[in-house]
């Protein structure tokens, strides 16, 4: 249904991640923003774990070899539908032939804080990729999963579940999550952070830094970890940890002191101290965060971050409603 | 006897250390541990560590210390589990090529090449659990004399079938990808099947011995 035409690299197929295979050393993959892939699948009428593509890298560029509905969410990639102009988070209806094109995600016009880094491109009925191991999302290191295993090439095609002309309603848009719940700390980026087991085992400087300065996400950033650029943290002695379970979210402080988020490619294992974990609710915030950009954290505990899970829930249920809402009307006109 | 230890991964998961340091019957509870988890409602997955154990959440516990509660006095009546697993004999070739960093641990051991070959050939390694990428096992037993520190920087990419020494334990990597430990030979087998259930050809319980299929000094 899409032929991918660009030649860059590391866009990949996602759904919200395989989640019960860690004890088979399957770490979880899925969506870096998992917020902008429900949208996406909810605007389409999807299963809200439908897979869609996540593309990081700009311009991209598809072409549609059959009619078929799509939605994008994500960043903002002042997207095109042949020379017609698409809005962000928005739900259109693509006719065989037509090419949709992705520019690098603008901060014209949008606060430096609204700058985000990946786009979703939902179709109708989720990208047709085979289920392993109950997920479609791409599990890199393993090389299965997603399509081929791998990240899509020029020339790739991808089937939709659901292609045709829908009788859904198309061309409307929703506001981005991160207009309608914005955490910002001194005009940087936040996200919430719940401590984890070796918080209390670095020095009451290195705590109180970790809370109260920028951390850089540095170039070295991807899938798998954000490596960030700060203040060294410094343990009050050495740790020796035996190898456990992670989850992405995990901030691992290796010997270098400077720490490591885990994000949705890491391995389900490690042994570095662990300083604290970004909450789930917040991890879709990260997933968005550009490399080169700056973050805050902020400390919470087990209530504020149950609470903070409940409101993206709400959100969730809302943008439900609204859709609904949208294909009522649809149906009477 | 100091007590187990209970912490948070986020909103995503807890984490449960056993007391103690590594050793087979503490396994053989954490085992034990993860099957009895596996049952509770809220618990999405037991995923057992070394000496530790990860329960990731499917729905979030309003009250942790209830959940707390609840995961200790199942540890206190946890009875050490001996898995009768199967034990898979795996040909190496020691050093050359495929071992790359067998010179590190005799600098690092001042043990010749035949003496590191012999003692790590000697054990059968039980599987404690998998981890680090799919299909990869964490193995217990290695002979102590052999440990040694991970490595400084790590190696972009180590090859499938790696067998490879870090600190105090040993293992063969499932496929390509990023080291820290040192490697000292090779093997071909192939641990991982998404396509199969389950997917791993070894589980916890399961083990594994090495037989010396050559030595390239």
């Amino acid at each position: 249904m899409i032929e991918i035409l660009s030649t860059s690299a590391l866009a990949t197929v996602q759904d919200l991640g395989r989640l019960g295979s860690l004890r088979y050393g399957v770490g979880t993959s899925g969506a870096m923003d998992p917020l902008a892939l429900r949208a996406g699948n909810l605007m389409l009428g999807n299963d809200e774990n439908a897979a869609a593509v996540e593309i990081p890298v700009f311009p991209f560029q598809i072409r549609f070899t059959a009619d078929c509905a799509f939605a994008l969410s994500g960043a903002d990639c002042a997207a095109r539908l042949d020379a017609q102009t698409l809005l962000p988070w928005s739900v259109h209806q693509a006719r065989a032939g037509q090419t949709l094109h992705l520019a690098p995600p603008q901060s014209i016009d949008a606060p430096a804080l609204l700058r985000t880094s990946r786009a979703y491109l939902t179709l109708a009925g989720g990208i047709d990729v085979p289920d392993l191991l109950e997920s479609r999302s791409t599990q890199l290191r393993g090389q299965f999963g997603g399509h081929e295993g791998r990240a899509l090439r020029k020339g790739d095609c991808l089937r939709a579940g659901e292609p045709g002309i829908g009788k859904r309603a198309v061309g409307f848009g929703i506001v981005p999550p991160a207009v309608d719940m914005p955490l910002q700390v001194e005009g940087m980026n936040a996200v919430r952070v719940l401590p984890a087991a070796q918080y209390e085992s670095f020095t009451e400087d290195s705590q109180a830094t970790f809370w109260s300065e920028p951390w850089k996400i540095t170039a070295q950033s991807d899938r798998y970890g954000y490596r960030l650029a700060g203040t060294t943290l410094i343990p009050k002695v050495p740790m020796e940890i035996l190898s456990h379970g992670i989850v992405p979210g995990v901030i691992q402080v290796p010997h270098s002191g400077q720490p490591i988020i885990q994000m949705r490619d890491a391995q389900p294992s490690g042994g570095y101290p662990k300083f604290g974990t970004v909450i789930e609710a917040d991890m879709w915030r990260l997933g968005q965060a550009p490399i080169g950009s700056q973050i805050r954290f902020i400390k919470v505990g087990w209530d504020e971050a149950v609470a903070a899970l409940a409101q993206t829930q709400d959100w969730l249920h809302e943008l439900r409603r609204l859709i609904e809402l949208q294909q009522w009307s649809h149906g009477r006109a | 006897m100091s007590l187990p230890r209970i912490s948070l991964l986020g909103t995503t998961a807890l984490l449960f250390e056993a007391p103690g340091g590594l050793d087979l019957v503490t396994q053989q509870r954490i085992w034990a541990l993860a099957r009895i988890a596996q049952r509770w409602p809220e618990i999405r997955e037991a995923v057992p560590g070394m000496n530790n154990l990860m329960l990731t959440f499917r729905t979030l516990p309003h009250v942790l210390s209830t959940l707390n509660t609840r995961l200790l006095q199942a540890w206190n009546e946890a009875q050490p589990m001996p898995l009768e697993g199967r034990c898979i004999e795996l040909p190496v070739v020691y050093g050359g090529e495929g071992g790359p960093h067998m010179q590190d641990v005799v600098n690092h051991t001042g043990l010749s090449i035949d003496d590191i070959v012999a003692l790590h050939s000697a054990p059968t390694y039980p599987v404690y659990a998998l981890g680090s990428h799919p299909g990869y096992c964490y193995l217990g037993g290695m002979d102590p004399r052999l440990a040694t520190p991970r490595r400084k920087v790590p190696v972009l990419s180590i090859p499938a079938g790696a067998v490879s020494i870090g600190g105090s334990q040993t293992g063969v990597s499932a496929s390509a990808g990023p080291s820290g430990w040192s490697t000292i030979g090779s093997a071909s087998m192939q641990f991982f099947d998404p396509h199969q259930t389950p997917p791993a050809i070894l589980l916890p319980g399961d083990s594994i011995r090495f037989r010396v299929e050559k030595v390239i000094q």
